[in-house]
């Protein structure tokens, strides 16, 4: 008895999980087969699902218009950069907050999240003259700082829940021992929090990925990163949703893809502490 | 260890690196066919101009519009050359961010430009931008159901005309409605055809002192006569169509009329995207007999931000770009159809255009009747035919875009709509100190 209610709950739970999995993924399922329609199929009503002409055309076309693999290897180099960079920050920043907090270190998580609470656009000004001065603007130093800048607080706010999980015995025991201050965070603290460390990396990647109000602004044609791309092929005269569902599908195929083989770290990260 | 370190600092820095830069000219252009087909003729460019280099920056509408302003704003130096409408150019001109295109070499002929064109980029008798493209608004309709319902369309209709034509023509079981009409909120979108529509009922946005004029009553009726029309005639969801929606819905053969930019004519005469492409027609924008059509005007055109160092190499590109001898290129690689019309009488004296285009007679007569120095019935202190060219009408052009948007989904009243519009363009008119 006990069994059969077992299983009807998983069963129901599995259906759950899989219509809320479809209701996810359908709209970049539909982009995916959009880019494989021709223009005019692309805005047929009513739509088509499978039953159309599979063409390859656009993908032929937007490979002729743009230097795709100029705005991935952006993409690549400001998401991978900003995070890495990020990460240098803030593991000794989390480890401080973590384990020597002081009688404000409340105080100053909050107000680094508060600033996550600004809408972009209104230091879009000052900010663009900072890198006109510094030389800053299309380039992918200038994006880098900038998105590092941006998810901070989110770096740090990860580590920190992940490394307040670590008892601070261990690392007391390993001051114990005389490691330094550089070993301590190098040699025991890291490899402990490999799966949050893991986990923070991969998630800030997907974020500067799809950043896409900074990317924007700051780049015109050198550090144009996939974001630039897709914004090169919307257009609100004319239909070209074949066109943009191609580009689009070619933005994300490789951050999905990322995603799709590191999904194990990242949930194992994200519910990382949550059952002790 | 501290080797390991200096390496892993050199392989960062090779990796962040940002890329040489080039001397090159660097074009910041919109996502529509003709600028694509630009780019992909540029070749011929920069084969007789071997220094010169071109760099694109492509980018969706909006997105293009804040990133130049940003830009040309805080003198970031990040384009050579920008495309930007007839809204812009005025604004722009006055702010001296413009240089002056006197450089544009002997061959150019701008006397071929269109009149009412080119006088929206010349200020004291100069040209701050060059029309790379134009376009005015007109009617497409179909033939066929106009035959069928024993209805014949004039060149030059009234709105009581393509009311009632639209009302006759709705056969909601069929899917087919009578008019379609852009409803999707924004200063470019419904408003676009609004303040045109606004135009032929004898309304205006303000009068000579400034006042917003949402509180007479030839904006009544212009907003009354729309609403009505959509209701009856209007496909269902109209309040989120803009042109691409509406352009979907004409060539899956579900409106009988569709008034919109004139370039659309190019698209439903199409056989390869158009189910309707052999049973369209046109005519003049409506009006309502008081000497103004309810169309627009608009063109992308080039221009150079006057901070430029490049401006010699700059002008020879858009004088190359904007000139007869281009239109003669593309006619050339890619057929008449594909020139990019409405920016030179000389094209519309072609009889070869003129054979591929059946279209081409009423964009010329669309774009003549639009006049932005005088756009409306009564006199009005600004320029602009769908737009008030002033700094803070994109704002206010959404605000109020946003209440008749709400209206067409039948979530206020026109009067309702009308009285928020009032306020809004008043409270921001106020705040900017155009009124005292």
């Amino acid at each position: 008895m006990a069994r059969a209610a077992t299983n009807r709950k998983k069963l129901v739970v599995t259906l759950v999980a899989w219509t809320i999995g479809i209701v996810i993924f359908f709209p970049i399922l539909w982009t995916a087969l959009t880019s494989f329609k021709t223009e005019a199929e692309a805005v047929a009503t009513p739509p088509t699902f499978l039953a159309f002409h599979w063409t390859l055309e656009n993908y032929t076309e937007v490979q002729q218009r743009s230097d795709y693999f100029l705005h991935f290897w952006n993409s690549v180099v400001i998401s991978v950069g900003s995070t890495l960079l990020g990460l240098l920050v803030a593991v000794p920043a989390a480890w401080s907050m973590a384990f020597v907090p002081g009688k404000r270190t409340r105080d100053v998580l909050m107000w680094m999240l508060s600033t996550k609470m600004l809408p972009p656009v209104g230091v879009l000004i000052p900010i663009y003259l900072l890198f006109r001065d510094f030389g800053l603007l299309d380039s992918r130093i200038g994006l880098v700082i900038v998105l590092t800048l941006i998810n901070l607080p989110i770096i740090v706010w990860m580590l920190f829940t992940y490394f307040r999980e670590i008892p601070g015995e261990i690392l007391e025991a390993s001051r114990m021992d005389g490691a330094g201050l550089r070993d301590e965070i190098l040699f025991v603290l890291l490899p402990m929090a490999v799966p949050g460390i893991a986990s923070t990396l991969l998630l800030n990647i997907i974020l500067a990925w799809n950043e896409a109000f900074w990317t924007l602004n700051l780049s015109a044609s050198q550090s144009a990163p996939l974001t630039a791309f897709i914004a090169s092929y919307s257009s609100p005269e004319g239909l070209f949703y074949a066109k943009l569902s191609a580009a689009s599908t070619m933005a994300v195929a490789p951050i999905l893809v990322l995603g799709w083989f590191s999904q194990k770290q990242l949930v194992r990260g994200l519910t990382f502490g949550a059952v002790k | 260890m501290k080797r390991a370190l200096s390496l892993i600092g050199a392989a960062v820095a090779a990796f962040l690196g940002s890329s040489a830069q080039a001397e090159t000219l660097s074009i910041a252009t919109v996502n529509n066919g003709d600028m694509i087909r630009m780019q992909k003729l540029s070749e011929h460019f920069t084969k007789a101009h071997p220094d010169i280099t071109l760099n694109w920056v492509t980018l969706e509408e909006n997105v293009l519009r804040q990133r130049v302003t940003t830009d040309i704003a805080a003198k970031g130096g990040q384009y050579d050359i920008l495309t930007i409408g007839t809204y812009e150019v005025p604004i722009w001109t006055k702010q001296k961010w413009l240089m002056p295109l006197n450089k544009l070499g002997a061959n150019y002929d701008v006397e071929d430009l269109l009149p009412s064109i080119r006088s929206g980029l010349t200020t004291d008798g100069t040209l701050y931008a060059a029309p790379f493209y134009g376009e005015s608004s007109m009617v497409m309709y179909r033939k066929d159901l106009f035959e069928k319902a024993g209805l014949t369309m004039p060149e030059a209709p009234t709105w009581a005309f393509v009311s009632d034509a639209a009302r006759k023509l709705t056969d909601k079981k069929a899917e087919v409605y009578g008019i379609c009409l852009r409803g999707k909120a924004g200063w470019g979108e419904n408003m676009a055809f609004l303040s045109a529509m606004a135009n032929s009922f004898g309304a205006s946005w303000f009068d000579m002192n400034w006042k917003p004029q949402f509180n007479t009553d030839p904006w009544k009726q212009t907003l009354t006569t729309y609403l009505g029309l959509m209701k009856d005639a209007g496909p269902p969801g109209a309040s989120s169509n803009g042109f691409n929606e509406n352009l979907a819905l004409f060539q899956s053969g579900k409106c009988a009329m569709w008034i919109d930019a004139t370039v659309a004519a190019s698209f439903v005469s199409n056989p390869a995207q158009s189910k309707v492409a052999d049973k369209v027609g046109y005519a003049l924008a409506p009006d309502t007999g008081l000497g103004k059509r309810s169309n627009w005007l608009w063109a992308w055109n080039l221009a150079i931000p006057a901070s430029s160092k490049k401006g010699d190499a700059a002008q020879a590109f858009i004088s190359w770009a904007t000139s007869k001898d281009y239109l003669d290129l593309v006619a050339k690689e890619e057929g008449w159809a594909n020139v990019p019309p409405g920016t030179r009488s000389s094209l519309y004296a072609n009889a070869e255009y003129r054979k591929t285009a059946p279209f081409a007679d009423l964009t010329l007569k669309s774009i003549q009747a639009a006049d932005p120095q005088h756009p409306t019935v009564q006199p009005v202190p600004y320029t602009g035919v769908q737009f008030v060219a002033i700094p803070e009408f994109q704002g206010i052009g959404t605000a109020v875009g946003q209440t008749f948007s709400a209206a067409l989904a039948g979530q206020t009243t026109a009067d309702q709509a009308l009285q928020t519009a009032q306020t809004i363009a008043t409270r921001e008119m106020t705040k900017a100190g155009y009124i005292k």
